[in-house]
């Protein structure tokens, strides 16, 4: 489609100074989050796959602002199950509404689904691939938490290989000058892709399998769940269940300013008794959700 | 005579030399030559002193653009093009890996949407040295020289 509108589909699609703009508008929208700068605007919620927050943060979000939301959380009970491709159903959507935010199960899905429709799209998740309004909320936490985007050093921990939230988080603070240690069992670690692109940057990034070592003197800690069905074999995922998990005790010698991140669900990574330590800072980051996606949707559709 | 011509010499059009033996119907089908009208002769299993066996290819009448040839380049990097008219050869050019590749090789993520929908394949081309590496555009995962499948619908 010639002229296609500006959509987020990759974090890549964004500029540095885009991305920065996006911050400062979701700071805006943290102080004063109840406008109707959507008025009059429909905004297509559409989810081939299961989501929690970021569905309800994405239709918060629209409904702060005043807009409306039309869409599905699940495929079974529309067209698709009769066999419709993604093709059709998104150029139908595009007919209905203003702006489309889209979760699929296939990678690259939505990037076609863009491509395809006269209206913006959002990728609110596809397959292992991308996740790009998570990353933005990952950003805004993390300046909000640290003061500022360059220089930091982040840790990120679990399932590197399949986690799309490190994927996109790496890319987009590889323009910050982020040093990174990537730790993770030996099946789940970075793909070579996403350390290629490092190196094509010159930026500096080490590669571990032991946790508690290895987080002294990073500035965050970016957890991830370190799934069963990952793995092959599951005497491998028994060798590692309990090493990947996060104890109140590891934080002792940690940096005073550090934060502990998680683009959650958790289900056993983080222990609870991190919960009330002031370094956790995964629940305020979830509420950041719907500042970011504020933003990026009025970003997207040219309102402020 | 030693220099004894195995395929016919033409008078105006291309010559396509120097394709691994075992790439010649590729080439064919990635030029989509099996649509073209123009008279084509071709030989394969002939000697070769670079590359022990070889796949020619002559087609009358008929130039290639640049970009054309370039597509080849995935199954055939050794392939030499000549340009004739009457009778003599009025150009050489050897192909190149182009920067960008566009539905002719499969995407070896299995859960990538061109693997699912009917989309031409699209990739940015991120090595061009021995081993070719190709960044899908849809899924943004690698596809490296020895996994490549090459897709010969067009």
């Amino acid at each position: 489609m010639k002229n296609r509108p500006k959509s987020l589909i990759s974090i890549n699609d964004f500029t540095k100074d885009e991305i920065l703009k996006v911050l400062e508008l979701t700071a805006k929208f943290e102080e004063n989050p109840d406008q109707n700068l959507l008025e009059g605007k429909v905004v297509g919620s559409i989810f081939f796959e299961p989501s929690t927050r970021t569905r309800l943060s994405f239709e918060t979000a629209v409904n702060r602002l005043k807009g409306r939301v039309i869409g599905f959380s699940e495929a079974s009970n529309t067209s698709v199950s009769k066999g419709e491709t993604l093709k059709d159903t998104t150029m139908m959507l595009a007919n209905y509404c203003d702006l489309i935010v889209m979760r699929h199960p296939l990678e690259g899905s939505v990037r076609y689904a863009s491509e395809v429709s006269k209206v913006p799209v959002i990728n609110a998740g596809d397959g292992s691939n991308q996740h790009p309004t998570q990353t933005m909320l990952d950003l805004y936490s993390i300046k909000k938490t640290q003061g500022t985007l360059n220089n930091l050093k982040i840790a990120m921990v679990g399932d590197l290989k399949y986690g799309r939230t490190v994927h996109s988080l790496l890319m987009a603070m590889s323009h910050f000058n982020t040093s990174f240690k990537f730790i993770a069992p030996p099946e789940l670690q970075m793909p070579d892709e996403y350390c290629m692109y490092l190196k094509n940057k010159g930026l500096n990034f080490e590669e571990h399998t032991d946790f508690a070592e290895n987080i002294k003197g990073v500035d965050i800690i970016y957890m991830t769940r370190v799934q069963r069905e990952r793995f092959s074999e599951p005497m491998e995922y028994e060798k590692v269940k309990n090493v990947y998990i996060l104890r109140n005790t590891m934080l002792n010698n940690t940096k005073p300013n550090v934060k502990i991140l998680h683009p959650l669900p958790r289900v056993s990574e983080i222990s609870t008794d991190v919960d009330n330590n002031p370094k956790a800072y995964y629940f305020d980051q979830a509420l950041n959700g719907v500042y970011t996606r504020m933003a990026v949707i009025c970003y997207i559709l040219g309102i402020k | 005579m030693e220099k004894e011509l195995k395929v016919s010499a033409i008078k105006n059009g291309t010559v396509i030399d120097r394709i691994p033996s075992k790439s010649l119907f590729k080439v064919i089908s990635i030029l989509g030559l099996e649509h073209c009208h123009n008279q084509i002769t071709f030989g394969m299993n002939l000697e070769s002193k670079h590359l022990g066996n070889k796949a020619i290819i002559k087609v009358t009448n008929r130039y290639f653009e640049n970009d054309d040839i370039n597509r080849i380049a995935l199954v055939a990097p050794s392939a030499k093009l000549n340009t004739i008219r009457d009778y003599e050869v009025v150009e050489k050019r050897v192909v190149e890996v182009p920067d960008e590749i566009e539905g002719i090789v499969r995407c070896m993520n299995p859960k990538c949407i061109t693997n699912h929908e009917k989309i031409p394949t699209k990739f940015k081309v991120i090595s061009k040295n021995d081993d070719v590496m190709l960044l899908c555009h849809y899924c943004e995962k690698i596809t490296e020289e020895k996994n490549f499948e090459i897709s010969t619908a067009q």
